[in-house]
Order: structure tokens, then sequence, then C-alpha cells
């Protein structure tokens, strides 16, 4: 896509596209050996977000991934990739369990945000997000973590706390839909195209606001024209990524997590005299 | 305005004891109306229904602290402008000007009933205490400075969530904060929250929902997604006390529901069972 610049507003519309592949796309090209688990052992099971452990690369990794749903059957049952508390307390379970048997965990980010409904509420949306960005930070076993689409606000950064984050070329990551955000500051939802290009919601955004680390290629289009070779592009970065964080001593790595996102943040400061 | 000017205005403001003047207050919870007299008499608790309504973060120093116990951490942080968000940096000052902060948290050290700890409290005054790279940093310095110091930390949260304007680094921080969180509990420090009406989004989405104990004002409101936006996600109405500091009591979020009346003594209770024998920092006075 070199010659050709696309706003921020139609990369969102290249990740919205029907045809965009999701994980369920993704995971036999890139996995071997799945086996899916379910539930959180709580309440349920939530299928916005899958987990399960498989093979890459030969090696046996946890992976867990939030679902977008590729015709209106599967977005019912996904609950177009909105997850709910048993969703986050899942994945939970299963990074818990990677650390324990020293699997590195790789998240896949593909949300329009967490789910906002009673039942959410209920059960504790924000605790079940809380909880998983404290539990990531101090998990004793790497973990890499990539947007594919949609990187919806809390919803997503739920899945975020990692040692390196990539994005796919197209994917956004943002703190609000562009539409939330047009509501909540001008009052008026229409203006969704005028705030998605002033959010800095791009993959190149978050590298330079030192979020993301890496950026995935995508074949001219967008990754639904030729998902073979998105697939091998996400193998490519997940190598380079778990290569680099395997052989770090744990302390080290967790350190360098922390820092990650401790050092993130714009402001000034003056020493009162 | 200067930032040492305001600074000045910050400190002034402590030392000035006045009683606000405000037009009566209306309950947002029972619609009676008080006079601000009465309201300030009672802790900004309103007589009718026992609504705990927003105050001042210095009024809530002032309730909480002993007094001139308190000494203000990381006041020179100011906001920057990190996504170059039109008109921010105006509306930062004019928030300023407005409330005398520099921005939605003061941190600081202090004691409560003797008992030493860092202290952390939101203003919703100030741009609905959404949480940006200021309030996320201080925050995290809190932690930090808890676990050097080998104090509890007790935050007072309020917070519409995360600050819009400044996009993706906003939302970052509720990494950075739980994060800081994490360290300060594996080392084994005690960490409060005082959730406040209104705790929710963003804040309530990473620090608010850590504490080791979590109080909730009465009748304060806690959520995570805005009550419009799931109305408008079923279609339905809401329950009034939806999403009410009962509310998740009774769902399993909060520990307990204190009144502002007996918070202090709460607080400093729950830090002396909080230490090995259970003792006081300084043996307390006689009753009088
Ligand atoms: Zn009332």
């Amino acid at each position: 896509m070199d010659d050709l610049i696309l706003t921020p507003f139609d990369r969102l519309s290249i990740v919205r596209h029907k045809n965009r592949p999701t994980i369920k796309d993704y995971l036999p090209l890139i996995f071997t050996d799945f086996f899916e688990m379910h539930g959180d052992r709580y309440h349920g099971d939530d299928r916005a977000i899958l987990g399960g452990i498989c093979r890459f690369d030969g090696k046996p990794v946890t992976v867990i991934a939030e679902v977008k749903g590729r015709d209106v059957f599967e977005n019912k049952e996904v609950n177009f990739a909105m997850p709910h508390p048993d969703g986050y307390r899942k994945a939970l379970r299963l990074a818990k369990q990677a650390e324990k048997f020293s699997r590195p965990v790789i998240c896949f980010i593909d949300t329009p945000g967490a789910y906002c409904g009673v039942g959410a509420e209920k059960r504790g949306q924000g605790e079940a997000i809380a909880r998983n960005l404290y539990e990531f930070m101090t998990l004793r076993t790497p973990v890499v973590s990539v947007v594919l689409g949609e990187g919806g606000s809390g919803g997503a950064l739920a899945l975020g706390v990692c040692d390196e984050l990539a994005m796919l070329e197209n994917a956004v990551y943002s703190v609000i839909s562009p539409r939330g955000f047009a509501s909540l500051l001008w009052k008026d939802a229409s203006r969704e195209e005028e705030a998605c290009n002033i959010m800095r919601i791009t993959a190149e955004d978050a590298v330079s606001l030192g979020v993301a680390d890496h950026i995935i290629a995508e074949p001219a289009g967008g990754a639904h024209n030729d998902m073979e070779t998105t697939a091998e592009n996400i193998s490519k970065t997940l190598c380079k990524m778990l290569k680099s964080n395997s052989q770090k001593n744990i302390d080290d790595l967790l350190n360098s997590r922390y820092n990650k996102f401790r050092r993130i943040g714009e402001f000034s400061e003056i020493t009162p005299s | 305005m200067q930032l040492e000017d305001l600074l000045k205005q910050v400190t002034d403001r402590f030392n000035f004891d006045d009683t606000p003047k405000q037009p009566p207050f209306k309950c947002p919870r029972c619609s009676e109306s008080t006079d601000t007299k009465t309201l300030s008499d009672n802790m900004w608790v309103c007589p009718k229904c026992g609504y705990h309504s927003r105050i001042s973060a210095f009024d809530r120093i002032k309730m909480t602290a002993d007094e001139g116990s308190f000494t203000e951490t990381d006041k020179g942080l100011s906001s920057l402008n990190p996504i170059e968000f039109p008109g921010y940096e105006e509306k930062i000052s004019e928030m300023q000007e407005k409330t005398g902060l520099t921005e939605a948290v003061i941190t600081g050290i202090c004691t409560i009933h003797n008992e030493k700890c860092v202290i952390g409290v939101m203003d919703s005054h100030f741009m609905m205490a959404s949480m940006g790279s200021v309030v996320g940093e201080k925050i995290t310095r809190a932690f930090e400075l808890a676990q050097r110091e080998k104090l509890p930390l007790v935050l007072f949260t309020a917070s519409g969530g995360a600050r819009m304007q400044e996009g993706l680094v906003s939302l970052m921080q509720m990494a950075k904060t739980s994060g800081a969180a994490a360290r300060l509990s594996q080392s084994g420090g005690l960490y409060i929250t005082v959730l406040t009406d209104p705790t929710t989004g963003g804040v309530t989405a990473s620090f608010a929902s850590l504490g080791d104990v979590i109080i909730a004002e009465p009748k304060a409101l806690i959520g995570f997604a805005g009550r419009r936006v799931i109305e408008g996600t079923i279609k339905q109405r809401l329950p009034e006390d939806f999403q009410s500091a009962e509310f998740m009591l009774e769902n399993g979020f909060v520990d307990m529901i204190v009144d502002r009346k007996n918070m202090r003594r709460t607080i400093s209770h729950l830090i002396r069972l909080h230490r090995p024998n259970g003792e006081r920092t300084v043996p307390e006075a006689p009753a009088k």
C-alpha cells in the first residue's frame, strides 16, 4: 500500500470490512494442535473470547483471542466480539495456567469494546478488566499481543498488558470508538470520521505514542485480499517477539513490562520553590 | 495563570477556612433542597436521604487528615496535549482557574487518627476527574511512594473515566496504575480504596477496583459503563439503584459502605488491623 495514503478513517473502514479475517481464519494458518478450553469456572463460557493451548513453531503456547463473527450467526454467538466479565476471567484463568506450565501467552485483540449491559455490570466488568491489567502485569511468563482489527478501549487493553505489542498495518487502537468520542466531546456522533482522523488511532500512531512495538504488513487493500500472506506476516512477528522475550530472565522481563507502561504519559513538571 | 501562582492559590485554599457561598444544594437522589450551611455542617451529606454529595479534594483532605498533617506530593505536574486535541490546553487552564487545582487528583502524605499514610483524592469538579497522563502519573507515584516508604495507601476515587482528550495515552494510564497497584501488593503494602460519587469507566476498570479493602460512600454511583449507554443497548430503563454503592455491595464488589462521619475512624482502624499485632503508631490520647 505504499502508493496510497490511507486516512485513519479509511483504515477503520478496512478493519470493519465484512471479509476482514478473524482469529478463526488465522488460527489454523498460524498454530497447530489447537485445543480449545472453555469457561471461567465461576459463571459461564463467554464465546467472545476464545482460548486454548496449541503449538507455535512446534512449541506449546497459550492463545487468548477476541473473536469477531464473520456472519450474523457467528456474531450472535460471539456477541460482536464484546466480552462479558466471564470472558476476561476465562482469559485470566488460561494466562495463570500458562504461567504455571511456563508457556508463553499470545493474545489477539479484536473488539469494539467490553460489553455494556446489566449482566456485565452485575458481574463486575470493571473489576474483571482491572484484575487482568493487574495480573498480566506480574504474570511470570512472556506475554505478547497482536491487534488484528479493532482495539476498542478497556475491553482491548484487558488483553493488551504485554511485553511487546504488534498491530496489523490497518488495525486501530483507541480509548473509545470514534463515534463515542464525537458524541462525548462534540455531542454529535455524526462527526465520526473527523474524530477518527484526529484521535491518533492507527498502528503508526500507537508506535509513536510508545504503545505498539511492531507493525505487521497487510497486502494491498487489506488483510482480506490475501489471508495466507497476512497469517505468514503475523507468524514472523510472533516468532521475533517470542524469541526476544523468552530469553530474558523473568524478573528483568517483568521490570521491562512494567516500564513499558510506566513511561507512557505526557506532562510537564515544575519543582515549586 | 502561571503555575506558580496557581500553586499559591492552592496553598491559600488549604489555609483559608471559609464556607463556600453557593446556591442551595438540590440533591440529585431525592431532589430535596438544603441550604449550604446545613449541608456543610452535615459534611455535605444530604440530610433528607443520606446521599454523600461530591466534595472538593480540599474539603476531603480537611475532613480526613489530622489537622495540619497533610503534605502534598508531586504538585508541580501539569497536563500537556499528547494528541494535540484542539482546545485542550485552554480547557485545562480554564479548569485550573475555576477549581484552584492543577489537575484532577491531589496526592500527599498525612496522618489519620495518628496513622501515617499516603493519600490521594480525586476531584470530580476538574473535568469529571477523568484520568489522563497527570492523574495516571500521580496515582502511580502514590503507589510507588507507599511501597518505598512502607506506608498504607488510601485513595478516594471519583472519575468519569479516561480523559478522552488524551486519546490512547489516557487508556494506557489504566495499565500503568494497575501495574503499580500490583507491585505495591506484592511488596505486602496495604491499599484501601474509597469509592465516592461517581466512580466509573476506566478508573473502575483499573486501580479503583484493586484495593485490599474497598469502601464506598452511601449512594455513590459506581460502575463501568455509562447508564445511558446501557439503556441505549438494552432499550430499557434501568432501576434507580442500578450501579449504586448498595448495588455494588450486593453484587460483591465492595467490602463496606461507610458514612462520611465514620470514615476517619474506619480507615485508621483498618490501618491498625493490618499491622502484625494490630498496634497503634502512637498511643491513643486519653478520652475527653
Ligand atoms: Zn437527598
